[in-house]
């Protein structure tokens, strides 16, 4: 079964040079910075074109993972093994210590997620290791507020985004000036879709964890999603779980993680059944749909 | 080897729109979205349950595009909304920009990565002057090719007759701005009418559709035929065991290209050496072209760093520290004479004084306001500038990399103003 879309992906070539041309400016006008790393694909897609960037030399970033504690442990030994392949330094920060210093708290109850908590652990570690810059693989498809979100985003001395207010960008000169304080999200595979990313970690042969194909897991169905179940997930009386053929679509924190059944067992059967599917790939993320602008509102404060 | 048009969008357009809330825009890339089959069902979902929130009648198509809260709430379009879909034959970056006065400035951050324009005009009100400042900002960000589509035809019953008027008028307008392609469309947006398939209701309208225009427009054109420039982005140094000697010049190429064994010279230096390898990645090419980022390396060890200017050995690039420039002012704050910035261009910064406002642009009329002592955000101007030290560049009608610059406030670091170097 092969896609009916892009039967060309000749616009790759040319999305991959604008990306590396992001890299290399961040490259050159910041000091302290980190890529920041989930395990998730989008994050993976940069660590390949940094390491492309800055050929023969080493990537100038440090990898940065905001930890949940609710991870798919096959994400933390991708992340380590990655780290050590590159060379790179491997910083984590974890959101439980932000809980126990008591700099936030946990949410309770059934639909508890840490993803709000995630913002706070970032912004505490972009203070504490004097980062100015966090590359991030936020792209504008994603999801509406992302549509208007610059390749070089702004963020106050809060962390904070102020979405009308950005710096116009034009061509592709990208200023990255900034005060004592302030820092820049950088986004440099921005004008990437889901296919596109896909269809680049074809064409680059590029390593993936294990869950983004085909495995079998104990799942659990909450409104009209399918998730991952983990031991120390609370469950409704009316949820059950059962086990099932699964892949992960996105991978983020396992509490907030869509699956969706699969027999796609490599890229070429991933990647049609993704040109082939009808829903986006965040309309499996649980933590966007809590309001119309959910996300938005996490992103002012500080989210990825 | 890449063939001879580089990577340069053979098969990703860049287009950009403008628009006001009423004449259809957002419909119009709804329609594009919808029926190219790239919107999901989650989103065709939260689109029909807004509709019904907002006591919308229909599933309002638009609501696909307007972004932000505030947007939403106020049915407004603010800011730069980019968005994408893809067929076989291409794939589309759109940048959906507002189309009233006080965006000025958000149509031109919008057209300056845009290779099209699509211009709408509703037909029941023909041309009107945002349509005249939607051309001119196409044609001043030098945008080559322009569609206008002529919108809400089933408002007029299809006529032909009003179209032909339109279209009549618009040609006059073409060709008093100097743009090189233009195309016309009767479309309706809202029933589909001539945007992905032909329209049953206007038989005597001959010409493709507009989905069929924007995959086929031919663009490779634009990047040909222009000096080899490469801005200097940052050296790679690797300093490994492997690669002990090393030293790369890692940029984007911005006009031309660039072959293994070219005579090469560096600004502001004047040096001059000969490409020793043109690298991607591991891989080793023979030639980069206009939009590939690379690695050179040289023949000789010459002092080069972030700003440098890489020149290939055909026409060289205008140096100078007095300099005109069409100019948008993006900022609350205004401009005036005498006031000093940072200038940008390409990877290079340099301090700058404004000498003076030669006009302002009424883009209603464009006509050209003298006697102006100050600029307020969203103006559109010619002024005269002199850097600290000389800058290299060309003029932005040959080159929009190397002809356009970014004015920056030194304590706020806000981009003030886009500039258009040497046009007028």
């Amino acid at each position: 079964m092969k896609s009916t879309l892009h039967i060309n992906d000749e616009h790759l070539r040319e999305l991959e040079d604008e990306a590396i041309f992001i890299m290399r400016e961040v490259a050159a006008q910041f000091e302290k910075k980190v890529i920041l790393f989930s395990g998730g694909k989008d994050s993976i897609v940069l660590v390949h074109l940094a390491k492309k960037a800055f050929w023969p030399a080493r990537m100038p970033f440090s990898l940065l993972h905001i930890d949940t504690g609710h991870n798919f442990e096959e994400t933390l030994d991708f992340r380590n093994d990655l780290a050590r392949e590159l060379n790179v330094e491997l910083l984590v920060r974890y959101v439980q210590d932000t809980i126990n210093y008591g700099r936030v708290s946990e949410e309770k109850g059934i639909n508890a997620s840490r993803n709000k908590a995630q913002s706070v652990t970032l912004l505490d570690a972009i203070e504490e290791l004097c980062i100015d810059v966090a590359v991030g693989g936020g792209r504008r498809d994603e999801e509406k507020a992302r549509a208007k979100e610059r390749f070089f985003s702004h963020r106050n001395e809060f962390g904070h985004w102020d979405p009308k207010n950005q710096r116009p960008e034009l061509w592709n000169i990208f200023n990255g000036r900034k005060n004592v304080g302030e820092h820049f999200r950088v986004f440099p595979i921005s004008n990437w879709t889901e296919l596109d990313v896909w269809q680049y970690i074809l064409n680059e042969k590029i390593n993936l964890p294990s869950l983004y194909y085909s495995h079998r897991r104990p799942i659990f169905k909450r409104n009209d999603v399918y998730l991952a179940w983990a031991p120390f997930m609370q469950l409704k009386p009316t949820e059950e779980v059962f086990e099932a053929d699964v892949r992960c679509r996105t991978i983020g924190d396992i509490t907030c993680t869509g699956v969706s059944f699969s027999d796609a067992n490599t890229l070429e059967e991933v990647i049609s059944e993704i040109a082939a599917t009808r829903v986006t790939e965040r309309g499996g993320r649980y933590d966007d749909m809590r309001s119309e602008a959910a996300m938005e509102d996490r992103k002012k404060v500080g989210y990825f | 080897m890449k063939n001879s048009s580089g990577n340069s969008n053979k098969s990703l357009l860049r287009f950009t729109t403008a628009g006001s809330v009423d004449d259809g825009k957002s419909t119009l890339i709804g329609r594009l979205l919808y029926d190219s089959k790239s919107i999901f069902e989650d989103q065709m979902d939260h689109i029909r349950e807004s509709s019904k929130r907002l006591g919308r009648e229909e599933v309002d198509l638009s609501l696909l595009t307007d972004g932000l809260r505030a947007e939403r709430e106020q049915g407004i379009t603010i800011d730069v909304a980019y968005r994408y879909f893809a067929t076989p034959a291409r794939k589309f970056i759109i940048a959906d920009t507002p189309g009233h006065i006080q965006y000025t400035r958000n149509m031109v951050t919008g057209a300056s990565t845009a290779n099209l324009a699509v211009i709408l005009i509703d037909a029941r009100k023909g041309v009107v002057e945002q349509t005249v400042r939607h051309t001119y900002i196409s044609s001043l960000l030098r945008i080559n090719h322009i569609i206008f589509c002529v919108n809400k035809m089933d408002m007029v019953g299809f006529d032909e007759t009003r179209f032909l008027t339109i279209r009549t008028e618009l040609e006059q307008l073409v060709r008093k701005l100097g743009i090189e392609d233009a195309h016309y469309i009767p479309i309706s947006a809202k029933y589909g009418d001539n945007v992905v398939d032909p329209s049953i209701n206007m038989n005597w309208y001959s010409g493709i559709t507009f989905l069929r225009l924007i995959e086929t427009i031919d663009i490779k054109q634009d990047y040909l035929n222009s000096a080899a420039r490469f801005p200097v982005q940052t050296i790679v140094l690797p300093q490994s065991a492997e690669y002990h000697d090393y030293r790369g010049y890692a940029g984007r190429v911005a006009g031309g290209s660039f072959r293994t064994g070219d005579e090469i010279t560096v600004l502001p230096s004047l040096l001059k050496s000969k490409i020793h390898g043109i690298t991607v990645f591991e891989k080793s090419i023979d030639r980069a072209t206009t939009g590939e980022s690379v690695t050179l390396t040289l023949e000789d060890q010459i002092d080069i760093s972030r700003g440098d200017l890489i020149t290939g050995d055909g026409e060289m690039p205008l140096a100078g520290q007095d300099i005109r420039m069409m100019l948008c002012w993006f900022n609350e704050k205004p401009l005036h004479p005498g006031a000093r910035y940072l200038l940008r261009n390409n990877t290079h910064e340099s301090a700058c004084v404004i000498k003076a406002i030669n006009y302002r642009m009424n883009i209603e009329t464009l006509g050209k306001e003298t006697s102006v002592d100050g600029l307020k955000m969203n103006d559109i101007a010619n002024i005269s500038i002199k850097t600290s030290r000389p800058i290299f560049y060309d003029p932005y009608m040959k080159n929009r990399i190397t002809g356009s610059v970014i004015i920056i406030d030194e304590v706020t670091n806000e981009t003030m103003a886009a500039g258009m170097l040497d046009s007028e």
